[in-house]
């Protein structure tokens, strides 16, 4: 199996607050990969390293094997690399079919045409009915994003960064905030996630994460502290202590 | 596939011309005829709908705010003067897009400056920006004429056809045609994935990077874009009028230039028109009232409509002709507020 995406030695401290410490990790293509850990455990400032909103101190990232460390947010999604927010990040002015309309454009390098009204090219089109039917936002797909409601706008969260077409796609915690009535689409949008696409997942959601990883690291103290198959790491006893144990004594 | 038949037509509805469009269009020209005696004060709303224009393009569409915008009015203006004063290029539309370039490549380098930092950066930029070229201009006084301007301007005729007249005839049907070309081409680029891509990125430029827009880019293009759009103004302005002065980069003009924006609402291409429309009206009237104390008037309608709010005042404005068209067209008809018809 080749590895989708990897990270080699990953340091960022914020002044003297050392938040990723030396962080070693390996996603399998194709994976249902989660990434576990108690608050403050350090798994966004990953996440905005892997997505490059933060640059590390020192360590490498690779995509598909080829470094990207350096490049832009925009041009690591470009290669195949996109994410989900944890809290929505959506355009609140803009419809559905705007947003994937757009996000669709620019992935076949179309975005920056300036002499073409939307919504002339077929082949973006049809892209755009694919995604919205699949996710259930057609009926929505006019109507601003601001006015939808929170279940239907995590699915445009979700069907944003899919219409980046990524072969690694980073979910930061897809079912936060979604009312118990509305969690079944979300679970189902996430557990309907092509095969062929490598998905890092993080998450606090326990029945979540045992439901859908194949593979677990957990993160403790913006260090790995173990990895595995969900029943090993379940079973570890420093897991246990740290941060199923914390989570059992709610 | 219903589908998608419904999302290409959803798509290009908004780049739809809707009949106010039109109406507006057909009015802007009815007035060029039917108000002989008053074409300088239309050249004039013109000329700053068109500026408006410009600055809409950065404000309204990539939320890029401007407390300099006159510094490209001031370029352009200068530049169309220098150009016919020294017989460079005589013709007046060659002359007028080189002026705009010259703008624009002034927008492309100050870009840089610009789209780095947050709003209180940018307005702070700008102005500095505006106040530079302001002294620059007094400083080489032999080029710029200094505090007198540039003097004895003499305009050829447009295309070697149609020559300016004293009454701003020309002038006024020239400036309109020059606004409609480019009110055309701004409408293409806002309804274009390019001019999407703007809007995103002043929703949430966190997400449009996460989706692939080069953000930054895009912010240099539309700035370039509308640096080039406020030369022309500038440049319309010197033609018309055979008048280049420091004031074309003074701060009140940038200032005053928000005040449309304000009036007009931004974000659809005839805020910029109409608010141009309504601050001339009222600079004319409040004038014409206390020609010392326009400004207090202006002042009130501006804190009036920063309260009240835009939205609800195109409510009560359309209040009556709607009572009107519904008692023709049935409950569910309605004028288009102005705000829907981007």
């Amino acid at each position: 199996m080749t590895i989708a995406l990897e990270t080699r030695g990953l340091h960022k401290s914020f002044g003297g607050l050392r938040v990723t410490r030396d962080l070693s990790l390996k996603v399998m293509q194709g994976a249902r990969h989660a990434l576990i850990g108690p608050n403050g455990a350090g798994k966004t400032t990953v996440i905005n390293q892997l997505t490059g909103v933060l640059t590390p101190n020192s360590g490498q990232i690779l995509l598909e094997g080829s470094d990207i460390t350096g490049l832009s947010v925009h041009k690591r999604v470009l290669r195949g690399l996109s994410r989900t927010f944890q809290i929505n990040q959506l355009y609140p002015d803009l419809t559905p079919l705007e947003t994937i309309g757009l996000a669709v454009s620019e992935r076949m390098g179309r975005g920056g045409d300036w002499w073409r009204r939307m919504g002339t090219r077929d082949d973006v089109n049809t892209e755009i009915a694919e995604i919205l039917s699949r996710f259930h936002l057609l009926d929505v797909m006019t109507e601003l994003t601001s006015t939808l409601p929170y279940g239907k706008q995590r699915l445009l969260e979700i069907a944003v960064a899919i219409a980046a077409k990524p072969r690694v796609l980073l979910l930061d915690e897809p079912a936060a905030g979604v009312p118990e009535s509305e969690r079944h689409d979300i679970l189902a949008a996430v557990a309907a996630l092509p095969r062929d696409v490598t998905v890092l997942l993080i998450e606090h959601d326990m029945d979540l994460v045992f439901s859908f990883a194949d593979r677990i690291s957990v993160l403790v103290n913006g260090g790995l502290l173990t990895e595995g198959a969900p029943d090993e790491v379940a079973r570890d006893p420093q897991v246990r202590s740290v941060y199923l144990g914390e989570a059992a004594d709610v | 596939m219903t589908a998608l038949s419904d999302v290409s037509t959803h798509a290009m509805a908004s780049a739809r011309w809707r009949i106010s469009e039109v109406a507006f269009w057909v009015l802007a020209l009815a007035c060029a005829f039917l108000f002989p005696s008053r074409y300088l004060i239309m050249t004039d709303i013109v000329r700053l709908g068109l500026f408006a224009l410009s600055l809409d393009l950065i404000l309204g569409y990539a939320g890029i705010v401007s407390l300099g915008h006159a510094a490209f009015f001031g370029v352009g203006a200068y530049s169309a003067g220098l150009l016919a004063l020294h017989g460079i290029i005589n013709e007046p539309v060659i002359a007028l897009v080189a002026a705009g370039l010259v703008a624009a490549v002034l927008g492309f380098l100050t870009s840089f400056l610009v789209i780095r930092g947050v709003d209180l950066t940018r307005l702070m930029v700008t102005l500095g920006i505006a106040l530079l070229l302001e002294a620059l201009a007094e400083r080489f006084s032999d080029i710029t004429g200094g505090t007198d301007g540039l003097q004895g301007i003499e305009m050829q005729p447009i295309l070697g056809l149609f020559a300016f007249d004293m009454f701003g005839k020309t002038g006024l049907f020239y400036s309109l045609i020059v606004l409609f070309i480019l009110f055309l081409f701004a409408r293409r680029v806002v309804h274009s994935p390019f001019g999407l891509s703007l809007r995103a990125i002043r929703n949430n430029p966190l997400r449009a990077a996460a989706i692939g827009i080069p953000v930054n880019r895009r912010l240099i293009a539309v700035y370039t874009l509308a640096a080039f759009y406020a030369g022309i103004a500038g440049a319309l302005f010197t033609q018309t009028t055979a008048l280049a002065s420091l004031d074309v980069f003074s701060f009140e003009r940038s200032a005053d230039l928000m005040l449309v924006l304000v009036i007009g609402g931004t974000g659809y291409l005839y805020g910029g028109l109409i608010g141009a429309v309504v601050f001339k009206m009222l600079q004319e009237l409040f004038q014409s009232i206390t020609p010392q104390y326009w400004l207090f008037w202006i002042g009130l309608v501006l804190v009036v409509i920063v309260m009240v709010g835009r939205a609800r005042i195109h409510r009560w404005a359309l209040f009556v002709p709607n009572l009107i068209i519904r008692q023709f067209a049935g409950r569910n008809a309605a004028a288009v507020p102005e705000g829907d018809a981007s």
